[in-house]
């Protein structure tokens, strides 16, 4: 058994050079080096933060949400007379909602039931097609889905810049997202509610509505809300599609203005200037709140 | 047929959704850029013109490929020292701590930014001091525009990283204690070379979303359709061109647009591709 | 504590008053003082939760990686007080194996075994390197099973394997006492056999303080056991005279199978 032997001493030599104080002193300068980026990167969300607050703040009132975006004369006399630029961004907030409903309203039934056929098949080399093409979506620049809505809508459906337009690019910016939050919520169900379910002799589509959907209810609206607060500030595509407007539009065959389209404009037009910042404010808001509430959503599902 | 067989066709029959919008998106972008590619061939993609005057006109997308890929390289490269510190400070050094969960909201924060309020930023808090610090006449530019696109991929960047740091073992990281390595010597030896791949795969993600950003860009490269010659001087991005111009475009100037999008789209699909590669390859 | 025809007069570590707590007042290890026999297998036991590991993991000062353990009282290594030491210091002189083996799976085999220097900023000959190499995978007697295989990944090996070779690691960088924390609990019995047979033949060059929930293991290689219940040190002694004559009726409870 004891067929072990041990070798003589390794000579501890003259290896072991103390090199503690150099070292210490090198890991300090780290920990130091990485609060200190770290500082640096979230000092601009803090910067923009104040910024809008401070310069968008006053501009906030009735008006803001009630009245359409003022053209250039009146806000070039409000600036003369030393009043604040009359007006608000009510066709803006009208349209980012219209083009957004319309959005989820194509975007939400497809991704859910796709998320659902994935969860469904999780092997199936088509199922596997189907999440890698979602992947490849999700990553598709949203300028490049402006012109898809242009070719898709505007050319063949609209005939002109509309709102439809618009929503269909966001949609499918919306849709991978959707999709994949579906399957990922739908893989927390515990498989033996849906085995009792099964036991019972519940039909496959009762199962799917009754069970698979209400028991990762919380899942779902997290992914739509995230869905619909990234595509909230898009301009880039709206540019493309729905143009702008400077009355509220209803219509999803018209050409529609939205928020971000609308601090665009102001962007433009040098008179315009105080509107940015509440405009911004104003978006930066929403897309911030419905984050919250989604983080929420989460947190307490956690539990 | 009965219920079960009508729910898996439903099921099958709305994810071809995904197969069509897909292919669908790739016919439209290739039709519509076949204009541009009978005109020019191959040329459209290395020529440097982009001359829209009547009767001289020549479509080349190379200044705007450069532009694209100098600017998305520089503000990963600007992105990498503080995304990394961000990830060591929230999965390492105070990993389950209220400030790192403070600071991982902050820089979720940063993603809900649209991409518009950065250009604004951008151009009235940015440009002023590149101005004063005597780097370009009036601050826009490739380096401004990239500073810019490092801040946007930040949360991108740290998500999947911030993951990967904290899934390495402990016991590795108490092994390398045990024998006397400091908290630096076990990032570098232990933690890096542990979560490397889902480390890279995070960066390859976010350079892709750095190369498709529209609005910002075109509000601080300057939107000049030249080559750029150093990283200080004008230039503009593929997303940022179709912005600027897609609105008048018509004939061969619009094909040609479509021409530089099916590009843009090919570029970051490769980049995004071999992202999730490495991903898919972890799990 | 009670003693058990306990003497020892060639002590390495003293342990003076140690309490350890995770939470402020609530302690996991009160008022421990022990001395630790050198070159003799020391085998801390007891039922788990009773803080056997947390008291090991103070011998190297592993507690300050995590911010809110509190440690008092005192211990010394030849005499010098370790938190006056350097850890740098007190880790080269102070090594450890854990409960699974962990060898670092982006290094070789080769690099897993000289790890301590490469940490450490250490530069070696290339020789002298192949030399400490072939000389600890011999002592762990692991030097036939790999010496073909060194430039691979150690992940590949065997969890017996794997675990001599972590000891391996920690012998490379000449300590001068081995702490191990359960070291044979995540390995199958023939591999157990192997590394207990290691360590007996270790004690010649090393002082061994191991923790162990097998008593059968302790009984079996150890010198001298502590035996540990609810953060207390109850009896420390010769490990047969314990074993056969345990003083305290919690120890005896513990030995007769009665809890834990």
């Amino acid at each position: 058994m004891n067929s072990i032997t041990i070798n003589k001493n390794i000579s501890p030599g003259i290896e072991f050079k103390d090199n503690s104080v150099l070292r210490k002193f090198k890991n300090r300068l780290f920990k130091f080096i990485i609060i200190l980026l770290s500082i640096i990167t979230i000092s601009p969300i803090v910067l923009i933060l104040s910024k809008l607050i401070i310069k968008g703040f006053r501009q906030i009132n009735i008006d803001f949400f009630t009245q359409v975006a003022p053209d250039t004369f009146e806000a070039m006399t409000a600036i003369a007379s030393g009043d604040i630029i009359p007006g608000g961004i009510a066709n803006g907030i009208t349209g980012t909602f219209l083009i957004v409903i319309i959005a989820s309203v194509i975007a939400i039934p497809i991704g859910i039931i796709t998320g659902v056929y994935l969860y469904e098949n999780p092997g199936k080399r088509y199922a596997n097609l189907i999440r890698n093409l979602s992947d490849i979506l999700q990553g598709v620049p949203s300028i490049v889905l402006g012109i898809i809505g242009y070719l898709w809508v505007v050319i063949n459906v609209t005939n002109g810049f509309s709102a439809l337009a618009g929503s269909v690019a966001l949609a499918i910016m919306m849709l991978p997202l959707i999709v994949r939050s579906t399957e990922e919520t739908m893989k927390m169900v515990p498989e033996n509610i849906k085995e009792a379910a099964a036991a019972l002799g519940v039909p496959y589509h009762k199962i799917i509505i009754r069970v698979m959907i209400p028991s990762s209810f919380s899942g779902l609206l997290t992914g739509i809300l995230l869905a619909i607060s990234r595509v909230l500030g898009e301009t880039a595509p709206l540019l493309l599609t729905t143009l702008g407007s400077s009355f509220i539009n209803l219509d999803v065959s018209k050409p529609t203005s939205a928020v971000p389209l609308l601090i665009w404009n102001f962007y433009n037009d040098p008179n315009m200037i105080n509107l940015i910042w509440s405009s911004s404010l104003f978006l930066i808001g929403l897309v911030l709140a419905l984050n919250i509430i989604a983080k929420r959503i989460i947190a307490n599902r956690e539990k | 047929m009965n219920s079960e067989r009508i729910t898996k066709r439903v099921l099958f029959t709305v994810s071809l959704f995904i197969l069509i919008i897909s292919t669908g998106i790739l016919a439209s972008l290739i039709k519509g850029a076949m204009p541009a590619f009978k005109e020019y061939g191959l040329n459209f993609i290395i020529s440097p013109d982009w001359n829209p005057t009547e009767g001289r006109e020549s479509y080349g997308a190379l200044p705007f490929i450069f532009g694209t890929v100098v600017s998305s390289v520089l503000a990963l490269i600007l992105c990498i020292p503080l995304a990394s510190s961000t990830s060591l400070f929230i999965a390492e050094y105070y990993k389950k701590t209220k400030v790192a969960s403070i600071l991982k909201t902050m820089v979720d924060l940063l993603a809900g930014v649209p991409s518009i309020v950065y250009g604004l930023w951008g151009f009235y808090v940015l440009r002023p001091v590149i101005v004063s610090l005597g780097l370009s006449d009036q601050g826009f530019g490739i380096f401004t525009s990239a500073i810019i696109l490092a801040i946007m991929i930040i949360p991108y960047a740290t998500s999947l990283s911030n993951e990967v740091i904290a899934m390495v073992p402990n016991e590795l990281k108490e092994a390398a204690y045990s024998l006397g390595a400091t908290r630096l010597e076990v990032i570098f030896r232990v933690i890096i070379p542990n979560a490397k791949s889902g480390i890279v795969a995070s960066y390859i993600l976010a350079l892709g979303r750095a190369l498709g950003e529209t609005m910002a860009v075109t509000m601080l490269i300057g939107n000049a359709n030249v080559i750029p010659k150093n990283i200080f001087s004008t230039g503009n991005t593929m997303a940022s061109l179709i912005a600027n111009q897609f609105g008048e475009a018509e004939g061969l100037k619009l094909s040609s647009l479509i021409a530089i999008a099916l590009l843009l789209f090919a570029i970051t699909a490769v980049v995004n591709a071999s992202g999730k590669f490495i991903i898919n390859k972890l799990s | 504590m009670k003693k058990n025809n306990l003497d020892i007069n060639n002590s390495i570590l003293t342990i003076k008053d140690l309490s350890i707590a995770y939470v402020k007042g609530k302690y996991a290890v009160k008022n421990v003082s022990a001395e630790i026999e050198q070159n003799a297998i020391t085998a801390i036991m007891g039922p788990s939760g009773c803080g056997k590991s947390t008291l090991l993991r103070a011998i190297n000062r592993m507690h300050e990686l995590y911010p809110n353990i509190s440690t008092e009282g005192e211990i010394f290594l030849n005499k010098d007080n370790i938190y006056d030491m350097d850890t740098i210091n007190l880790r080269r002189k102070v090594g450890m194996v854990f409960q699974r083996p962990n060898p670092f799976p982006t290094l070789s085999i080769y690099d897993n075994v000289i790890a301590g220097y490469k940490l450490n900023g250490i530069k070696l000959k290339k020789n002298r390197r192949d030399e400490i190499v072939e000389k600890t995978l011999t002592d762990v007697s692991l030097w036939t099973e790999v010496k073909d295989s060194l430039f691979d990944k150690g992940t590949f090996l065997s969890g017996g394997q794997q675990q001599r070779l972590c000891i391996a690691r920690a012998l490379a960088y000449n300590p001068e006492v081995i702490l191990l924390d359960e070291p044979t609990s995540a390995l199958d019995p023939v591999a157990t056999a192997r590394v207990e047979e290691l360590l007996i033949d270790l004690k010649k060059k090393y002082t061994i303080v191991m923790v162990t929930h097998n008593m059968s293991q302790a009984a079996r290689i150890s010198d001298n056991s502590l035996f540990m219940y609810l953060g207390e040190s109850v009896e420390y002694g010769k490990t047969n005279s314990m074993f056969t004559n345990p003083i305290d009726s919690r120890t005896e409870a513990y030995l007769t199978g009665q809890f834990g």
